[in-house]
Protein backbone atom coordinates (compact mmCIF):
# COMPACT_ATOMS: atom_id res chain seq x y z
CA UNK A 1 0.00 0.00 0.00
CA UNK A 2 1.24 3.30 -1.05
CA UNK A 3 -0.07 5.39 1.84
CA UNK A 4 2.06 3.68 5.00
CA UNK A 5 3.78 6.62 6.32
CA UNK A 6 4.95 4.92 10.11
CA UNK A 7 7.74 2.51 9.09
CA UNK A 8 9.68 2.85 12.04
CA UNK A 9 8.99 3.45 15.59
CA UNK A 10 10.01 7.28 15.04
CA UNK A 11 7.58 9.42 14.00
CA UNK A 12 10.04 12.34 13.92
CA UNK A 13 12.74 10.47 11.57
CA UNK A 14 10.07 9.35 8.93
CA UNK A 15 8.77 13.12 8.70
CA UNK A 16 12.44 14.52 8.07
CA UNK A 17 12.89 11.54 5.64
CA UNK A 18 9.47 11.96 3.56
CA UNK A 19 10.84 16.06 3.64
CA UNK A 20 14.02 14.93 2.80
CA UNK A 21 12.79 12.30 -0.09
CA UNK A 22 10.06 15.13 -1.60
CA UNK A 23 13.02 17.79 -1.87
CA UNK A 24 15.19 15.22 -3.86
CA UNK A 25 11.96 14.58 -6.04
CA UNK A 26 12.07 18.62 -6.53
CA UNK A 27 15.64 18.55 -7.63
CA UNK A 28 15.00 15.84 -10.25
CA UNK A 29 11.70 17.46 -11.49
CA UNK A 30 13.99 20.72 -11.95
CA UNK A 31 16.54 18.80 -13.81
CA UNK A 32 13.29 17.38 -16.17
CA UNK A 33 12.35 20.47 -16.29
CA UNK A 34 15.72 21.91 -17.49
CA UNK A 35 15.97 18.97 -19.92
CA UNK A 36 12.89 19.83 -21.53
CA UNK A 37 13.56 23.64 -22.21
CA UNK A 38 16.51 22.24 -23.86
CA UNK A 39 15.16 20.00 -26.40
CA UNK A 40 12.10 22.72 -27.35
CA UNK A 41 15.09 25.42 -27.77
CA UNK A 42 16.82 22.25 -29.90
CA UNK A 43 13.63 21.48 -32.16
CA UNK A 44 13.23 25.40 -32.83
CA UNK A 45 16.67 25.48 -33.55
CA UNK A 46 16.52 22.86 -36.48
CA UNK A 47 13.44 23.87 -37.69
CA UNK A 48 15.16 26.93 -38.32
CA UNK A 49 18.44 26.65 -39.05
CA UNK A 50 16.84 25.07 -42.48
CA UNK A 51 17.67 21.39 -42.90
CA UNK A 52 16.71 19.10 -45.03
CA UNK A 53 13.20 18.01 -44.17
CA UNK A 54 13.54 14.46 -43.87
CA UNK A 55 16.32 14.83 -41.01
CA UNK A 56 14.23 17.50 -39.53
CA UNK A 57 11.06 15.77 -38.89
CA UNK A 58 11.80 12.39 -37.41
CA UNK A 59 14.18 14.54 -35.26
CA UNK A 60 11.67 17.43 -33.80
CA UNK A 61 9.23 14.13 -33.40
CA UNK A 62 11.74 11.96 -31.68
CA UNK A 63 12.44 15.18 -28.95
CA UNK A 64 9.03 15.79 -28.78
CA UNK A 65 8.00 11.86 -27.73
CA UNK A 66 11.05 12.53 -25.45
CA UNK A 67 9.73 15.61 -23.83
CA UNK A 68 6.22 13.67 -23.18
CA UNK A 69 7.71 11.38 -22.04
CA UNK A 70 9.30 13.50 -19.20
CA UNK A 71 6.16 15.33 -18.64
CA UNK A 72 4.13 11.82 -18.17
CA UNK A 73 6.72 9.75 -15.83
CA UNK A 74 8.15 12.34 -14.27
CA UNK A 75 5.73 15.95 -13.72
CA UNK A 76 2.61 13.06 -13.85
CA UNK A 77 4.07 10.98 -11.75
CA UNK A 78 3.71 8.47 -13.91
CA UNK A 79 6.89 6.69 -12.92
CA UNK A 80 5.83 6.47 -8.92
CA UNK A 81 3.94 3.66 -7.41
CA UNK A 82 0.46 3.04 -7.67
CA UNK A 83 0.24 3.26 -11.29
CA UNK A 84 -0.29 0.70 -13.07
CA UNK A 85 -3.63 1.07 -14.54
CA UNK A 86 -3.06 4.79 -15.26
CA UNK A 87 0.13 3.11 -17.70
CA UNK A 88 -2.34 0.69 -19.47
CA UNK A 89 -5.07 3.21 -20.01
CA UNK A 90 -2.92 5.40 -21.08
CA UNK A 91 -0.68 3.18 -23.58
CA UNK A 92 -3.99 1.50 -24.64
CA UNK A 93 -4.77 5.10 -25.72
CA UNK A 94 -1.13 5.95 -27.47
CA UNK A 95 -2.13 3.05 -29.32
CA UNK A 96 -5.62 3.99 -30.63
CA UNK A 97 -3.97 7.07 -31.08
CA UNK A 98 -1.06 5.82 -33.48
CA UNK A 99 -3.19 3.81 -35.45
CA UNK A 100 -6.09 6.82 -36.33
CA UNK A 101 -3.01 8.80 -37.58
CA UNK A 102 -1.30 6.00 -39.26
CA UNK A 103 -4.38 5.27 -40.81
CA UNK A 104 -4.87 9.29 -41.88
CA UNK A 105 -1.60 9.65 -43.37
CA UNK A 106 -1.64 6.66 -45.43
CA UNK A 107 -5.08 4.33 -46.55
CA UNK A 108 -7.68 7.56 -46.51
CA UNK A 109 -6.86 9.78 -48.94
CA UNK A 110 -9.07 12.87 -50.48
CA UNK B 1 -8.97 7.27 7.60
CA UNK B 2 -11.17 10.69 8.05
CA UNK B 3 -11.77 13.04 5.03
CA UNK B 4 -11.62 15.77 6.76
CA UNK B 5 -9.60 15.11 9.98
CA UNK B 6 -6.87 17.49 10.85
CA UNK B 7 -3.68 16.99 9.95
CA UNK B 8 0.18 18.07 10.64
CA UNK B 9 3.08 18.49 8.46
CA UNK B 10 3.65 15.26 10.54
CA UNK B 11 0.54 13.33 10.46
CA UNK B 12 0.35 14.16 6.38
CA UNK B 13 -0.02 10.63 4.80
CA UNK B 14 2.74 10.34 1.60
CA UNK B 15 0.13 10.24 -0.81
CA UNK B 16 -2.27 12.47 0.62
CA UNK B 17 -4.57 12.20 -3.33
CA UNK B 18 -4.55 8.55 -3.03
CA UNK B 19 -5.42 8.47 0.56
CA UNK B 20 -9.08 8.05 0.80
CA UNK B 21 -11.74 5.65 -1.39
CA UNK B 22 -12.90 8.86 -2.85
CA UNK B 23 -9.29 9.96 -3.45
CA UNK B 24 -8.50 6.75 -5.31
CA UNK B 25 -11.36 6.65 -7.27
CA UNK B 26 -11.04 10.24 -8.44
CA UNK B 27 -7.81 9.40 -9.44
CA UNK B 28 -8.29 6.07 -11.39
CA UNK B 29 -11.37 7.65 -13.33
CA UNK B 30 -9.18 10.59 -14.30
CA UNK B 31 -6.81 8.78 -15.90
CA UNK B 32 -9.22 6.71 -17.42
CA UNK B 33 -10.61 10.34 -19.04
CA UNK B 34 -7.30 10.97 -19.94
CA UNK B 35 -7.23 8.22 -21.74
CA UNK B 36 -10.03 9.20 -23.72
CA UNK B 37 -8.75 12.44 -24.05
CA UNK B 38 -5.19 11.50 -25.90
CA UNK B 39 -7.58 9.46 -28.33
CA UNK B 40 -9.98 12.35 -29.13
CA UNK B 41 -6.78 14.71 -30.19
CA UNK B 42 -5.22 12.23 -31.81
CA UNK B 43 -8.60 11.88 -34.44
CA UNK B 44 -8.36 15.97 -34.44
CA UNK B 45 -4.35 15.51 -35.10
CA UNK B 46 -4.97 12.96 -37.84
CA UNK B 47 -7.43 15.39 -39.23
CA UNK B 48 -5.29 18.32 -39.36
CA UNK B 49 -2.36 16.04 -40.94
CA UNK B 50 -4.64 14.68 -43.56
CA UNK B 51 -5.98 17.86 -44.63
CA UNK B 52 -3.09 20.37 -44.09
CA UNK B 53 -2.67 23.17 -46.98
CA UNK B 54 -5.91 21.70 -48.78
CA UNK B 55 -6.89 24.94 -50.16
CA UNK B 56 -9.84 25.40 -52.70
CA UNK B 57 -7.47 27.84 -54.29
CA UNK B 58 -4.23 29.64 -54.59
CA UNK B 59 -4.87 32.89 -53.12
CA UNK B 60 -5.43 31.24 -49.41
CA UNK B 61 -2.30 31.16 -47.05
CA UNK B 62 -1.05 27.89 -46.28
CA UNK B 63 0.53 26.83 -42.78
CA UNK B 64 4.12 28.31 -44.14
CA UNK B 65 2.97 31.81 -44.69
CA UNK B 66 0.91 31.83 -41.61
CA UNK B 67 2.77 30.02 -38.96
CA UNK B 68 5.88 32.86 -36.89
CA UNK B 69 8.13 30.62 -34.98
CA UNK B 70 8.76 33.32 -31.82
CA UNK B 71 5.40 33.75 -30.83
CA UNK B 72 5.18 29.88 -30.51
CA UNK B 73 8.28 30.09 -28.81
CA UNK B 74 7.25 32.23 -26.65
CA UNK B 75 3.73 30.48 -25.97
CA UNK B 76 5.50 27.31 -25.70
CA UNK B 77 7.81 28.36 -22.78
CA UNK B 78 4.53 29.91 -21.17
CA UNK B 79 2.76 26.64 -21.10
CA UNK B 80 5.90 24.68 -20.14
CA UNK B 81 6.93 26.86 -17.58
CA UNK B 82 3.37 26.54 -16.01
CA UNK B 83 3.55 23.22 -15.83
CA UNK B 84 6.63 23.36 -13.85
CA UNK B 85 4.85 26.23 -11.32
CA UNK B 86 2.17 22.86 -11.23
CA UNK B 87 4.66 20.57 -10.13
CA UNK B 88 5.55 22.82 -7.16
CA UNK B 89 2.45 23.62 -5.97
CA UNK B 90 1.91 19.25 -5.92
CA UNK B 91 5.14 19.32 -4.11
CA UNK B 92 4.09 21.71 -1.33
CA UNK B 93 0.95 19.56 -1.24
CA UNK B 94 2.64 16.75 -0.17
CA UNK B 95 4.99 18.81 2.66
CA UNK B 96 1.61 20.02 4.09
CA UNK B 97 1.85 23.96 3.01
CA UNK B 98 -1.31 25.23 2.08
CA UNK B 99 -0.52 28.70 1.43
CA UNK B 100 2.51 28.13 -0.55
CA UNK B 101 0.69 25.54 -2.66
CA UNK B 102 -1.95 28.42 -3.51
CA UNK B 103 0.83 30.66 -4.29
CA UNK B 104 2.54 28.56 -7.16
CA UNK B 105 -1.30 27.46 -8.41
CA UNK B 106 -1.69 31.40 -8.90
CA UNK B 107 1.43 31.76 -10.66
CA UNK B 108 0.32 28.98 -13.18
CA UNK B 109 -2.71 30.24 -13.43
CA UNK B 110 -0.84 33.79 -14.44
CA UNK B 111 1.44 32.02 -16.42
CA UNK B 112 -1.15 30.38 -18.96
CA UNK B 113 -3.50 33.34 -18.99
CA UNK B 114 -0.53 34.63 -21.14
CA UNK B 115 -0.52 31.82 -23.22
CA UNK B 116 -3.99 32.08 -23.66
CA UNK B 117 -3.34 35.76 -24.86
CA UNK B 118 -0.83 35.01 -27.07
CA UNK B 119 -3.68 32.40 -28.45
CA UNK B 120 -6.37 34.95 -28.50
CA UNK B 121 -3.78 37.55 -31.31
CA UNK B 122 -2.31 34.71 -33.06
CA UNK B 123 -5.63 33.67 -33.99
CA UNK B 124 -7.11 37.68 -34.61
CA UNK B 125 -4.03 37.77 -36.50
CA UNK B 126 -4.56 35.02 -38.82
CA UNK B 127 -8.44 36.76 -39.49
CA UNK B 128 -7.84 39.92 -40.29
CA UNK B 129 -4.13 39.75 -42.06
CA UNK B 130 -4.64 36.28 -44.18
CA UNK B 131 -8.58 36.19 -43.79
CA UNK B 132 -7.77 33.13 -42.48
CA UNK B 133 -11.43 31.64 -41.12
CA UNK B 134 -12.97 28.61 -39.51
CA UNK B 135 -14.91 28.29 -42.61
CA UNK B 136 -12.12 29.54 -45.56
CA UNK B 137 -10.71 26.12 -46.32
CA UNK B 138 -10.41 22.26 -45.49
CA UNK B 139 -7.14 23.39 -43.90
CA UNK B 140 -8.32 26.04 -42.17
CA UNK B 141 -11.28 24.33 -40.39
CA UNK B 142 -8.85 21.57 -39.17
CA UNK B 143 -6.22 24.30 -37.94
CA UNK B 144 -8.87 26.09 -35.51
CA UNK B 145 -10.32 22.95 -34.50
CA UNK B 146 -7.16 21.03 -33.38
CA UNK B 147 -5.70 24.37 -31.81
CA UNK B 148 -9.04 25.91 -30.96
CA UNK B 149 -10.18 22.40 -29.17
CA UNK B 150 -6.76 22.66 -27.24
CA UNK B 151 -6.77 26.59 -26.60
CA UNK B 152 -10.41 25.83 -24.98
CA UNK B 153 -9.02 23.06 -23.07
CA UNK B 154 -6.40 25.49 -21.51
CA UNK B 155 -9.64 27.91 -20.76
CA UNK B 156 -11.14 24.96 -18.87
CA UNK B 157 -8.16 23.96 -17.18
CA UNK B 158 -7.81 27.52 -15.62
CA UNK B 159 -11.50 28.19 -15.00
CA UNK B 160 -10.63 24.60 -12.63
CA UNK B 161 -7.94 25.80 -11.14
CA UNK B 162 -9.35 28.96 -10.08
CA UNK B 163 -11.92 27.49 -8.65
CA UNK B 164 -10.31 25.09 -6.54
CA UNK B 165 -8.50 27.62 -5.09
CA UNK B 166 -11.23 29.94 -4.38
CA UNK B 167 -13.48 27.04 -2.90
CA UNK B 168 -10.92 25.71 -1.32
CA UNK B 169 -9.21 28.63 0.15
CA UNK B 170 -10.65 28.83 3.60
CA UNK B 171 -11.11 24.62 3.97
CA UNK B 172 -7.38 24.51 3.69
CA UNK B 173 -5.92 21.07 2.76
CA UNK B 174 -7.30 17.48 3.73
CA UNK B 175 -7.97 14.08 2.47
CA UNK B 176 -11.27 15.57 1.00
CA UNK B 177 -9.43 18.52 -0.53
CA UNK B 178 -6.10 17.03 -1.57
CA UNK B 179 -7.22 14.82 -4.86
CA UNK B 180 -9.17 18.37 -6.11
CA UNK B 181 -6.09 20.02 -6.27
CA UNK B 182 -3.86 17.49 -7.48
CA UNK B 183 -6.52 16.32 -10.29
CA UNK B 184 -6.41 19.66 -11.53
CA UNK B 185 -2.88 19.89 -11.85
CA UNK B 186 -2.98 16.75 -13.59
CA UNK B 187 -5.05 18.10 -16.09
CA UNK B 188 -2.49 20.93 -16.49
CA UNK B 189 0.21 18.82 -17.33
CA UNK B 190 -2.13 16.80 -19.79
CA UNK B 191 -2.55 20.32 -21.48
CA UNK B 192 1.37 20.78 -22.01
CA UNK B 193 1.19 16.93 -23.59
CA UNK B 194 -1.28 17.85 -25.69
CA UNK B 195 0.64 21.33 -26.89
CA UNK B 196 4.16 19.68 -27.24
CA UNK B 197 2.58 17.85 -29.82
CA UNK B 198 0.79 20.73 -31.27
CA UNK B 199 4.09 23.06 -31.52
CA UNK B 200 5.86 20.17 -32.98
CA UNK B 201 3.09 18.68 -35.20
CA UNK B 202 1.62 21.84 -36.52
CA UNK B 203 3.93 24.82 -36.22
CA UNK B 204 7.41 23.55 -36.59
CA UNK B 205 6.70 20.84 -39.35
CA UNK B 206 4.16 22.96 -40.84
CA UNK B 207 7.32 25.61 -41.56
CA UNK B 208 9.76 22.28 -43.00
CA UNK B 209 7.34 21.46 -45.53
Amino acid sequence: MVNNQSNSSNPRLDYEYRRKKNAEGMRIQVATFTLMIFFTVVSFVAVGANFSKWFVIPFILLLAVVQVGFQLYYFMHMSEKGHEAPSMFFWSAITVAFVTVLAFMTIIWW
Amino acid sequence: MEAEEKYTPQTWPESPERATLEGKNKFLGFWLFLGGETVLFASLFATYIALKDKVPSPEHALAKDLYELPLVFVMTMLLLTSSLTSVYAMYHMKNFNFKKMQLWLLITVILGLGFLGCEIYEFNHYYHEYNHTFTSSAFSSAFYTLVGFHGAHVIFGLSWLVLVMVRNAKRGLNLYTAPKFYLASLYWHFIDVVWVFIFTVVYLMGMVG
